[in-house]
């Protein structure tokens, strides 16, 4: 996005980059929002470190959620909200995955994940490994199609009710 | 005989004391409860999925009917952070209106929590009370904006409308009343032995779980952890009020019970500060692009007929990019994921919802309790299933 420009860095970036040198990582800055840019590969060990780091303590995950680029390669953004308690601070986390593709869950670092991430994997597909106990949390168990991705209608009825076959 | 035998037992979905259809799946050792899990959905109507294909000044009434005790607390997290987006900000007056309605929507929706938690732990008395009280602040809403429940009043851009002739005495009036009845329902349960015997000590969770889990509102502040978003991230103009945070310090049913009846009373002195600090001046913005003009000049100039039909038939753009707006709902931390890919409608809405997320730590506070406590957890956490399922 042409808006999205390099921000100045942040407190929060400086002692990211200071305590954790090899990870790479890219930070936009919309509207006094700082996001950084990660790789799944590094999200576990970037956000322990902003959660056990006594600079930063990210220690309270507000939101997780996803976004479909329908088009785009990688598919998909997996988007974390996250607050510092003690500092009062905030900052966004987000990675690229491609269809198919599984993230790492997590669950081990922040507990209230783990239904942010059922509700991902409900409404758009997206796997994350290691969670705990990864099934649909919205739509029923049975439910086909992930009704969040862009591909997917806005009114669309099951099979089962199409044919008639409720019950059988 | 060594073996432990459990059994299975469904609460719900259509439980009375469930607060709406939530089902819980409850495995009990006698009258203790050994493992509970919620299983939730019953009432997901694809909100954000239907946002995305609506002009951003249609998704406002889906937010109402989100949390639906709390309409226009949803109704300014979601237009604060269109405003992000498009990089406005409101006019004073339509500021301090907000945060006024905001905070007897606060009232409001606390008044049905304390009459709907007490009923459940067999309080009858306090229910009828509270819904009275209640009914004066859905008089009030009916009066911004026509409706009672769904009012959807807050705009992109300020407000539907000014405040109508003589709301500002019905306001001062309530306020006027309220403190000497909350004090009232306060003599009926604070001190009632039976109350404190059925909430003291049940349900606790320690401040380290609840920061893990999510949890956010006066269910946090109930444990002694500071956190406010009001305070700590002040949006449409909260740094000039003053007011005080609700701390607990058990982190039980009785603190949150005493959390949320201090927030009521912090919010009078909120909406008592609004009244006397209310500024004059418009309620929108100044920009033909995003407000309709008024009637009588659509008739006479050509540009303002030009701005009219857009805006009806169109709606506005919004610049591409993506903001994440929290604000501090009665349930707790409500915050809106707003992507926008440059057009009309919205590219992706996720809205963060406290209930959703307080919901999941349920199972930590009720496991190794009695049955009988889960009634009074349920009910401590407030939460609203429209929001939880969305």
């Amino acid at each position: 996005m042409d808006n999205l420009k390099e921000a100045e860095e942040d407190l929060t970036v400086s002692k990211l980059r200071e305590g954790f040198p090899e990870a790479t990582f890219s930070v936009r800055s919309f509207r006094n929002e700082t996001t950084l840019l990660i790789k799944p590969g590094d999200l576990i060990r970037i956000c322990r470190h902003l959660k056990e780091d006594p600079g930063l303590l990210y220690d309270f995950l507000s939101d997780l959620t996803a976004v479909d680029r329908l088009g785009d390669h990688p598919r998909f953004e997996v988007v974390y909200h996250l607050y510092s308690l003690q500092y009062k601070r905030w900052i966004g986390l987000k990675l690229h995955v491609e269809e198919g593709e599984a993230v790492p869950s997590v669950t081990s670092v922040w507990g209230t994940a783990n239904w942010h991430e059922r509700e991902v994997f409900d409404m758009f597909g997206i796997r994350f490994e290691g969670h705990p106990d990864l099934r649909r949390i919205l739509m029923p168990e049975e439910w086909e199609g992930c009704p969040l991705r862009k591909d997917y209608p806005v009114q669309a009825a099951p099979k089962w009710w199409e044919e008639g076959t409720a019950g059988d | 005989m060594t073996e432990r035998r459990t059994m299975t037992i469904n609460m719900g979905p259509q439980h009375p004391s469930t607060h709406g259809v939530l089902r819980l799946v409850l495995e009990l050792d006698g009258e203790i409860v050994v493992r509970c899990t919620p299983h939730i959905g019953y009432l997901h109507t694809g909100m954000e999925k239907i946002a995305e294909s609506k002009r951003y000044q249609q998704v406002i009434p889906i937010t109402d009917r989100m949390d639906y005790l709390a309409p226009l607390s949803n109704n300014l997290a979601y237009v604060l952070a269109v405003e992000k987006l498009l990089g406005i900000e409101v006019p004073p007056r339509a500021q301090v209106i907000r945060v006024m309605l905001t905070e007897l929507t606060r009232i409001a929706s606390h008044l049905v929590w304390l009459a709907t938690h007490a009923i459940d732990i067999g309080a009858m008395s306090v229910f009828l009370y509270a819904f009275r009280e209640r009914e004066a602040i859905v008089d009030m809403y009916e009066q911004v904006s026509g409706a009672r429940m769904m009012s959807s009043y807050f705009r992109v851009g300020g407000l539907f409308a000014d405040l109508p002739e003589g709301f500002e005495r019905t306001v001062q009036s309530f306020i006027a009343s309220f403190p000497d009845r909350l004090a009232e329902y306060e003599d009926l349960l604070t001190k009632n032995p039976i109350w404190i015997e059925r909430t003291r000590g049940v349900g606790v969770i320690k401040p380290e779980d609840a920061v893990d889990l999510g949890l956010s509102g006066p269910s946090l502040r109930a444990c002694g952890i500071a956190w406010d978003i009001r305070k700590s991230n002040p949006y449409s103009g909260y740094e000039q009020f003053r007011f005080e945070m609700s701390r607990g310090t058990h982190g039980d049913v009785y603190d949150r019970y005493l959390c949320r009846i201090f927030e009521m009373q912090q919010s009078v002195a909120i909406v008592r500060q609004t009244l006397e600090s209310l500024p004059g001046g418009p309620v929108v913005v100044a920009d033909p692009k995003l407000i309709p003009p008024p009637k009588p000049m659509v008739k006479q100039s050509m540009e303002a007929l030009i701005h009219h039909f857009l805006l009806w038939s169109a709606g506005f753009t919004v610049p591409a990019g993506e903001v994440y707006q929290s604000i501090e709902s009665p349930r707790g931390e409500y915050g809106v994921y707003l992507v926008s890919d440059g057009s009309n409608t919205p590219y992706r809405v996720h809205f963060r919802a406290p209930s959703f997320v307080n919901l999941q730590s349920l199972p930590r506070m009720v496991e190794g309790r009695l049955v009988a406590d889960l009634v009074a957890i349920i009910g401590s956490i407030d939460i609203v299933l429209g929001e939880v399922d969305r």
